[in-house]
């Protein structure tokens, strides 16, 4: 029963605590920068005149925010890296790593991608015509009127999107690497299933992920576009 | 394209170059898909018998149904229960007493910032060391918790923008009629808001049926279980199961996405002149604007991440 409040076991193990909650930053970060970058490159495809592009994109997006996540790990790590041997590292803890980090960027890119096309959507219609009015081409009225002002629009959401992959990075459980959640579930194992240990990792996760949604929630508003 | 107002109806020239760019992409992806399909050639992934088992009854009836009815059953459940704690802390939040705001507020965003695995490892772990080992959490049972504390928590929020969002006339013409607080709350302000919201609530439902998947890590037998564990372990086939399994949870969400997306379109419908198309084309069920005039950033797109 005194097990009930005894939070002996997070000082006990700070050490290897700290260092699941460096795994979940890393995988974040590394998934996030790809996401985006991914994100980018489909909502060009999802926005462009040329059909085959804009189905190409649109088919990846609804495969990929369709399935679960947790199929979409277990696929890396059990069906593309141990059954088909595609290993992105000699180093079986650096293979499982990356193929986390492949499966979470491109299931959030997805979701990048949506969020990024709503923001295009959020410019008014008038604006793109005002562009086009004053004689700027596709590119220019893409570069200089739409796109700064959807990537302004779309901050929040990208901040909901940051957040809730960090929360997601939990699920890289089942890919075998070893991040807080991992850790956690050990510690259940090893010390039973207190509520301190509960408490320890959900302030853990809430020091990352509150002031994300602050920090976002502050720049959307500084940077929104007023109309 | 014509409806695009990003670039013109293309002339002779740019018809030319689109061709050309159509030309170049399509050579590309079915290069892409040509070296996907080889790939799995080379690996023997395609061979006639990782493939027949799905095309057995026995398969079917004796594993992917029973997978997909743990699952349904999971949402299910889970689905009712989030809907009520939902509505209740939604209006919790709501409410002019300090001391039920205060701690639906709190309980909504404790939920909400952190991950539902760990609340399923809790919900597992937690009884069972509490009660000394002699009562033991079914996988079913910590599935169900996890996803009704986590999804209940985002439904709470969109109660929340959704009763919010509601002209503030409509809840003054309640009173002037001489209902209560909770007749207001209960007769005009919840149905209105619920209706709106239909399309966030339903994209929450798809998060949630994703989830179920999670039941994997503890071992509960749903779809993903039987597909990635159970199947494999009998005919070897991990990834044409797995890709059997995933286009068996792609149509049930995109079913209710686009069920989501058709409410959406007609509570649009009925609330007057439409909207004005968006630049890149409609995009997949989003919270009513209103809820963002609200002040309250719901972006039922987004939530969906989770």
């Amino acid at each position: 029963m005194e097990s009930l409040l005894d939070f002996g076991p997070l000082v006990q193990e700070f050490a290897t605590i700290l260092a699941g909650f460096w795994s979940t930053i890393r995988l974040t970060v590394m998934s996030a920068v790809l996401a985006l970058v991914l994100g980018t490159v489909l909502v060009a495809m999802r926005v462009s005149p040329t059909p085959v592009l804009r189905s190409v994109g649109t088919f990846y997006v609804n495969i990929l925010r369709n399935t679960p996540l947790t199929l979409v790990l277990l696929l890396c790590a059990l069906g593309l890296s141990d059954t088909l041997q595609l290993t992105l590292s000699r180093d079986p803890g650096i293979n499982y790593y990356w193929w986390a980090i492949a499966g979470l960027s491109a299931y959030t890119a997805a979701f990048v991608c949506e969020a990024l096309r709503a923001g295009i959507n959020t410019v008014p219609v008038g604006q793109a015509e005002a562009a086009r009015a004053i004689g700027l081409t596709f590119t220019q009225s893409l570069r200089l009127i739409v796109l700064p002002q959807a990537f302004r629009s779309v901050i929040a959401p990208l901040g909901s999107i940051l957040i809730a992959l960090t929360k997601n990075t939990t699920i890289v459980i089942v890919a075998g690497y070893i991040e807080a959640s991992a850790v956690m579930k050990q510690m259940f194992d090893d010390y039973g299933g207190t509520l301190p240990i509960f408490l320890g990792f959900a302030a853990g996760y809430m020091v990352l992920t509150l002031p994300t949604g602050f920090f976002f929630g502050w720049l959307a508003r500084r940077l929104a576009v007023v109309r | 394209m014509s409806t695009s107002v990003l670039f013109d109806v293309p002339g002779p020239r740019a018809r030319l170059r689109n061709n050309i760019i159509t030309l170049v992409s399509a050579v590309v992806v079915l290069g892409v898909a040509y070296l996907l399909i080889s790939g799995l050639a080379d690996k023997g992934q395609l061979q006639g018998r990782l493939w027949e088992p799905f095309l057995r009854a026995d398969v079917w009836t004796g594993m992917i149904i029973p997978g997909l009815v743990a699952t349904l059953k999971a949402a299910a459940l889970s689905a009712v229960l989030a809907l009520v704690f939902g509505v209740v802390f939604g209006l919790g939040r709501l409410s002019d007493h300090a001391w039920i705001r205060r701690p639906a507020g709190a309980v909504v965003e404790f939920f909400r910032a952190i991950p539902l695995l760990l609340l399923i490892f809790f919900a597992q772990a937690g009884p069972a060391t509490l009660s000394g080992y002699t009562v033991g959490v079914p996988a079913f049972a910590a599935v169900v918790i996890g996803l009704t504390l986590y999804n209940g928590s985002v439904l709470a929020e969109v109660f929340r923008a959704g009763v919010l969002a509601v002209p503030r006339g409509q809840s003054e013409a309640g009173y002037s009629l001489g209902l209560s607080k909770s007749g207001v709350m209960r007769l005009i302000l919840l149905p209105q808001a619920t209706t709106a919201m239909m399309p966030a609530i339903i994209s929450q439902m798809v998060v949630l049926l994703k989830d179920t998947a999670l039941g994997w890590v503890i071992a509960y037998e749903e779809l993903l279980n039987f597909g990635l564990k159970q199947i494999p372990a009998n005919f070897g086939n991990l990834i044409p199961s797995a890709i059997v399994i995933s286009v068996v949870y792609i149509g049930i969400n995109m079913a209710l996405a686009h069920l989501a997306t058709v409410l959406e379109r007609r509570s649009r419908r009925s609330r007057g002149p439409a909207a004005p198309a968006g630049l890149a084309g409609p995009t997949a069920p989003a919270g009513p604007p209103s809820a963002e005039s609200a002040g309250i950033s719901v972006v039922a797109d987004s939530a969906r991440v989770e």
